[in-house]
């Protein structure tokens, strides 16, 4: 990279006053025609593209995003990043993806501020305890670093967090140490910036309007700046997949829902580690600049629309102050919503499709944050080799003809 | 101290009573009707802050709630100090305590500022994520250093006492702000005869008219509000919320409206401190206002440096005027006000620096009157000063304002006031979806299209004249009542004229140049609390974050707790520069609720505690709660978990209560079964859709185990159904499905079988359920009721009778979960307890023990019963269970999941099957969720094949058992597993029958 990040670099730029920073990425203009189409210009999509340019030596690409880079799901989550999923298929995959976060501000040389400030993830019931310690358990077997806390411990960890005095008593908690959150726009500028750098093309204001598809064959795209080619298209699309699944001829078993998260205004370091609930229903962290990040559940209802409804918010908020009650007093900020891409079995699709040279990667529902570097590892690898990644094959659509569900709604964090 | 800058006379406040209160640790004074940032003024306060990323100070900018700096930590109590109020909208009461809350060892002598100075530079958008990156393993430390830099507050440390509730409201036209617009569209639409509610963030209505030294049709301003203000209260269909700010608009109309009723009371008044309310809106008119512009040059975050407006606010409403020597920067007419309210006070106008060539208006020809110094065609470049402006650097500027056209001079001052014009508050608007359009006439965002329906009126429509902006209320609240059915009438005493000022074009002005270039110039704040400068914009935009997106999640701009109210039409118009294009075509970024920031408490409402999910109890409760008992929470509902005695532990309670129901009699409370009362010719018929047995031939009188599986084929629910007679059954969940069993059974009638003749009634709190189980069991029921035959040949097992038991009509079903004896007594819940008691009182000469629901789960997994949700987990089928025998595969109308079963993944060989497991060490009780292995030697990642879904001590067999999942399990019987714990144990166990007790089933048939 020509144009590299470092403390030196800055100080060199600071002395010219920033006149002369380089673009992080070019705004090209659009080829006829690329090797590989990749429709989504979010984490996910950025990821594919830039592990087909570095991983697979596929570097005539093009990423079309309608919007501006990251403005989907990747700028909307609450920033969490885990691997302790349940299924062997589930938590390796979320593993793979772990151990690439591990690494990631070095490889692409743009700190994406991966903190590992660890993450609890609570029971209040019996029941609750039981599918802590089986998934525990499953996560050890599987080398994802994972342990059971007692409440005890659970206080040392957070101390600030009300334990006994509330509608569901605290009766342990999963911990993984190496869990936490990282800076979400980050991820997307930092592969975008790392993709252009290898030759691919990030077309921003493009939108797929339509596919052009010939023989059972992927020909190219149609957008609002005309065809544009293509020998393979992987989508990417997260809320908007049925869309261009219709635009395909494809039906995918996906429900957009909204999702909300809102944020505090910012408060000093007051919580260290991200904390999450599935029964109370809420799940918190705090934010470098020092804002509580809050987030729940799906809105019932399906939409398109990049908003939810009120009393999602208002039981969240609930659940976050039995919780912590010392934080009744303090004051959202923000509240806003993206789309999800729901399956039934709450796992997602990475898969080839009955279009030769077109493929979706969807269905990450309300975790693909946690998911974005694996997501376009294994996605890539599955475009570049027209054959599903080992890791990606578990998640192949023909799971809902065998009817080989990876069932990860309790894991999933989120209810579904 | 003195109020140095109090004005004797002018304002609201009442000087007939002083406040005395706390600023970073020292005492001022104030008045009734202050904010703190008015009373600090009023003081000579100047800092009252640091900027959060270079440290700088800064002091107060505006006087509501667009202000960025004054950000106050209110209160010093560990559970009620409050962070991040801002002062502009914090009203004074006596004792208040706060303080600032950037800068360390204070705010006076802050040293981050230092690093800000040295370090600043090396501080561009961004930074962060081109540095700290070696070496990685550093980057937790890094990080705790910035998140110590960065937030602002304090979070209170203890529990807030506070109450909050919540309020719902339909009313016909919801207005929000009560200025001028607000004011007559209320009065308009109320006496239309509309419901009509109008809110307000301000303690009083009128919006800026409380500032103003207008007269319309010759009434003063204030006077005017007060007539429309008790109109108002005469109207009997309106109601009026002071401290209310609109903070969202949703789909719909839905409006959420935070009041805050006691902040401004002290810290100690009591009662519900504040209160979302919640209006369903027919219409909402918005009249929400503009905010002032200021405008961008040099060091322009100067404490000193304010909007126009707010210095205006100052004089005029509180009575302070907030320094000795003004230079005021505008690009229009209005600002002259002002100049001209300074003047009136008696202290030094400057000069008035106009950036337009020509100002030839009734206003600067009445400040030129008064001797004023009007510059124009010049611009205020750099204030000069440090911690506080000591003059204004100012140079004439090129017509387009692009550049400089001569050289400087300095202007001693020590307050810069600058109008840029106004930006319409358009938020609330924006929260449902509609995209703000700019408007070259008003120089600012105005509401877009929408799908609502709203009317907006005055300010936010960029109408700012008086008059006009009173006559587009009127008829706003015209529109609103008529649109909602109403017949408006005409309001003559909102006929006004107000004699306005003639007024010259404004300039359209975003950046006032420097001599140097954007990059080397003094820092021109765009966003203030963020600390977001005209060359970030710059730097951001040619590292190409173009999108005006981009540049707001690169920079920050925008994400203060302000939402950028002063900034965002700057940072897009500088946006749009240095990208070469239009402001349209830049756009802007989103505004999302809160319009201003909401309590969590109050989104809570009174959901907390026991409100938070409401606990359901049996009407036996109490009688369990006085034998001790200890609960377990399932679904919403307290179980009693079991009955300790005296200093028993729960294993020895459990296998006591066990040891008594296997050996004599145990009674439960199985009050919270789900319990749906099914009726209608095709009750049967859809019975036997949604379960996977046949349900044809049950007779009246008798009941049936049923399974119920999703789409998918997996278990989803279990329970017995029993027959009242061929139109009527009476169906049992588990405790935790009962909700989601009736929504599945409604979702197919409605969605998919409408034709089907049946209805649901959920039933499970009207009955009562008390189960006597173990041998004795038969005496006990018998003598409570005298027209039940119990005989073995009279009511068979899976038969239930109608009767009176203990006085009461009862339905008793004769099934088990226990594999013994059992009989289920169901009675109206009102006569739950009297049949509680009445049992216990039979049974105790036959030792009558009762028991929890860990006992019933070890009885049933002596059996081997399942516990849907325990034993199941959304990917196990009727065969996994080996219950191949509920399936009923030849039913005419198949039966939902039958097609799933056929998939090959449900048909293959190797899946995780239902089995027991017998610990090889018969002490030992694995924990439940642990992992079976084949290999514990084998490295990870090692393959489970299975796990450990229920683990007990059985009393009754002297040893433990387990049920689990194994792959393969049924073709497995006595093979030897590893079971891996999660604290690191290993055990071996033997898989052998799920029956584990009575494996013939002759307990319960006796």
């Amino acid at each position: 990279m020509a144009n590299r990040y470092s403390g030196f670099g800055l100080f060199r730029h600071a002395l010219r006053y920033h006149e002369n920073w380089q673009r992080a990425w070019r705004n090209p203009t659009p080829k006829t025609h690329y090797d590989v189409i990749i429709i989504g210009g979010g984490g996910h999509g950025l990821a594919t593209a830039y592990y087909l340019a570095s991983q697979h030596g596929i570097t005539n690409i093009a990423v079309l995003e309608k919007g501006y880079l990251g403005g989907g799901n990747t700028g909307r989550n609450t920033t969490i990043v885990r691997s302790n999923y349940l299924w062997d298929e589930s938590g390796q995959l979320y593993e793979h993806a772990m151990k690439l976060w591990e690494g990631l501000s070095e490889e692409l040389n743009y700190n994406v501020m991966f903190s590992q400030r660890g993450v609890l993830n609570l029971g209040h019931t019996l029941q609750d305890m039981r599918n802590i310690e089986r998934r525990v358990q499953s996560n050890r077997l599987n080398g994802i670093d994972s342990h059971v806390v007692t409440p005890d411990e659970i206080k040392k960890i957070v101390p600030i967090i009300n334990i006994d005095n509330l509608r569901y008593p605290i009766m342990g908690s999963s911990w993984q140490p190496r869990a936490g959150v990282a800076r979400h726009d980050a991820v997307a500028w930092g592969y975008a910036r790392a993709a252009d750098a290898l030759g691919v093309d990030l077309l921003q204001e493009t939108a797929v309007t339509g596919m052009r598809i010939e023989g059972g064959t992927i020909r190219g795209v149609e957008t609002n700046r005309g065809f544009i080619g293509a020998d393979r298209v992987g989508c990417v699309v997260a809320g908007n997949s049925g869309v261009l699944a219709g635009m395909a001829g494809l039906r995918l078993p996906l429900e957009s829902h909204p999702l909300q998260a809102f944020v505090s205004e910012p408060l000093k370091p007051v919580l260290d580690t991200v904390v999450m609930s599935n029964h109370v229903h809420g799940y918190v962290n705090q934010s470098d600049k020092g804002d509580l990040v809050i987030g729940a559940g799906i809105d019932g209802y399906n939409g398109y629309g990049q908003r939810g409804s009120m009393p999602v918010i208002e039981h969240t908020a609930a659940a976050i102050c039995e919780m912590f009650p010392m934080f009744r007093r303090v004051r959202m900020n923000r509240q806003w919503g993206g789309i999800v891409d729901t399956c039934p079995d709450a796992c997602p699709i990475i898969s080839k499709t009955p279009v030769d040279g077109l493929y979706f990667n969807c269905g990450w529902g309300t975790g693909g944050f946690k998911a974005t570097p694996g997501s376009g590892h294994v996605f890539a690898s599955t475009i570049a080799n027209d054959s599903p990644h080992p890791l990606a094959a578990p998640f192949a659509l023909d799971r809902f003809y065998s009817g080989a569900l990876i069932d990860e709604h309790g894991a999933a964090g989120v209810a579904h | 101290m003195t109020q140095r800058n109090r004005l004797p006379e002018r304002g609201r406040v009442d000087r007939s009573r002083t406040l005395r209160f706390q600023f970073n640790g020292r005492t001022y004074t104030g008045h009734p009707g202050d904010t703190v940032a008015s009373a600090l003024l009023a003081n000579g306060v100047r800092l009252v802050g640091r900027s959060f990323k270079y440290g700088r100070p800064r002091g107060v900018i505006a006087a509501g709630p667009e202000e960025p700096n004054a950000i106050l930590q209110v209160g010093t109590d560990p559970a009620t100090t409050t962070p991040n109020l801002r002062a502009t909208q914090t009203e004074l009461y006596d004792g208040l305590v706060c303080s600032s809350t950037n800068g360390w060892p204070s705010t006076e002598r802050d040293l981050t500022s230092v690093v800000g100075k040295v370090g600043g530079r090396m501080m561009p958008p961004g930074f962060y994520y081109k540095t700290f990156m070696w070496p990685s393993s550093l980057w937790m430390t890094y990080e705790k250093g910035i998140r110590k830099a960065a937030g602002l507050g304090q979070s209170p440390s203890q529990p807030d006492p506070a109450e909050y509730d919540h309020m719902n409201h339909h009313v016909d036209v919801l207005v929000v702000g009560a200025g001028p617009a607000g004011l007559s569209a209320a009065r308009t639409a109320a006496r239309a005869g509309a419901r009509v509610m109008i809110a307000d963030e301000q303690p009083e209505l009128g919006g800026h008219l409380l500032a103003s030294r207008a007269t319309i049709s010759g009434t003063p301003a204030a006077k005017w509000v007060r007539r429309q203000t008790d109109a108002l209260a005469r109207e009997p269909e309106v109601t009026v919320l002071r401290r209310t700010t609109a903070v969202g608009y949703h789909d719909h109309n839905f409006v959420v409206l935070s009041e805050r009723r006691t902040d401004h009371l002290g810290p100690d008044a009591g009662g519900v401190r504040e209160r979302l309310h919640r209006v369903r809106a027919g219409q909402v008119v918005i009249a929400t206002g503009a905010h002032e512009r200021p405008l961008v040059f040099g060091n322009n975050d100067r404490p000193g440096v304010m909007t126009a407006s707010a210095v205006g606010t100052y004089i005029n409403r509180y009575g302070v005027v907030p320094g000795e020597r003004l230079v005021l920067m505008t690009t229009n007419d209005h600002a002259y006000h002002t100049a001209l309210d300074w003047h009136n006070a008696g202290r030094e106008v400057v000069a008035v620096v106009d950036t337009r060539a020509e100002a030839g208006g009734d206003l600067p020809t009445e400040a030129r009157a008064c001797g004023i110094r009007v510059l124009t065609g010049h611009g205020v470049i750099e204030a000069a000063g440090g911690r506080s402006v000591t003059g204004a650097r100012v140079a004439p500027l090129s017509a387009d304002g692009e550049s400089l056209a001569g050289t400087t001079h300095e202007l001693p001052c020590d307050v810069i006031a600058t109008s840029g014009g106004w930006s319409p508050v358009v938020h609330l608007t924006c929260h449902t979806g509609d995209k703000p359009v700019w408007s070259e006439e008003v120089l600012g965002f105005v509401p877009g299209e929408t799908r609502q329906a709203r009317v907006c009126a005055g300010g936010v429509n960029g109408t700012y004249a008086l008059e006009a902006v009173i006559h587009e209320g009127v008829d706003a609240g015209k529109r609103a009542a008529t649109a909602w059915g109403f017949e408006a009438t005409e309001m003559r005493d909102l006929a006004v004229s107000v004699a306005e000022p003639s007024q010259d074009p404004s300039m359209k002005l975003f950046l006032v140049p420097h001599h140097k270039p954007v990059t080397r110039a003094p820092k021109q704040f765009v966003d203030f609390q963020t600390d977001v400068t005209a060359a970030a914009i710059e730097v951001a935009v040619r590292e190409g974050y173009e999108s005006i997106e981009h540049v707001k999640r690169y920079t920050v701009m925008g994400f203060g707790t302000d939402q950028g109210k002063l900034g965002n039409v700057n940072g897009v118009a500088l946006t749009a520069r240095a990208r070469g294009k239009t402001i349209p075509e830049t756009g802007t970024t989103v505004f999302r609720p809160a319009y201003t920031p909401v309590t969590f408490g109050a989104l809570a409402g009174m959901e907390r505690g026991g409100l938070l999910d409401p606990a359901r109890f049996t009407p036996m409760h109490l009688w369990h709660v006085r034998q001790g008992a200890a609960f377990e929470d399932v679904g919403q509902w307290k179980r009693p978990w079991y009955y300790p005695r005296h200093g028993e532990s729960m294993q020895q309670a459990v296998n006591r209560e066990c040891l008594a129901v296997r050996q004599r009699v145990g009674m439960l409370d199985a009050s919270t079964l789900g319990k749906i009362d099914i009726q209608g010719s095709d009750a049967r018929e859809f019975l036997n859709r949604v379960y996977t047995n046949a349900w044809m031939k049950l007779q009246p009188g008798r009941c049936r185990y049923g399974l119920m599986l999703k789409e998918d084929g997996m278990v989803f629910d279990d329970g017995v159904t029993a027959c009242v007679d061929d139109e009527h059954f009476i169906m049992t969940t588990t405790t935790g499905n009962a909700g989601p069993v009736l929504e599945w059974l409604e979702r197919w009638h409605q969605t998919e079988w409408p034709e089907l003749d049946v209805c649901f009634t959920s039933i499970t709190d009207q009955w009562a359920t008390v189960t006597v189980t173990g041998p004795e069991s038969r005496n006990v029921v018998a003598k409570l009721c005298d027209d039940i035959d119990f005989s073995r040949e009279a009511f068979p097992f899976m038969a239930w009778r109608e009767g009176t038991v203990a006085g009461a009509l009862a339905r008793v079903f004769r099934i088990s979960f226990t594999g013994e004896l059992t009989y289920e007594i169901n009675v109206p819940a009102d006569y739950g307890m009297h049949l509680w008691e009445a049992v216990y009182a039979a049974g105790e000469p036959y030792g009558i023990t009762p028991y929890g629901t860990e006992t019933m789960h070890v009885l049933r997994a002596e059996k081997g019963f399942i516990i849907v949700g325990q034993d199941t987990d959304g990917s196990v089928t009727p065969e996994d269970l080996g219950m191949h025998w509920a399936l009923k595969r030849e039913k005419p109308f198949s039966f939902l999941g039958q097609r799933s079963l056929d998939r090959s993944d449900s048909r293959r060989r190797d899946r995780e099957q239902f089995v027991g497991i017998r610990p090889l060490n018969g002490e030992a009780v694995l924990p439940e969720g642990a992992q079976a292995v084949e290999n514990p030697s084998n490295p990870v990642p090692k393959r489970t094949i299975g796990h450990v879904t229920s683990s007990y001590y059985s009393a009754a067999l002297g040893h433990s058992i387990a049920l689990g999942l194994i792959e393969r399990g049924h073709d497995r019987q006595r093979e030897r597993l590893h079971f891996m714990t999660s604290d690191g144990r290993l055990e071996e166990a033997e898989l052998c029958s799920t029956v584990f007790y009575d494996p013939d089933g002759a307990r319960q048939n006796v």
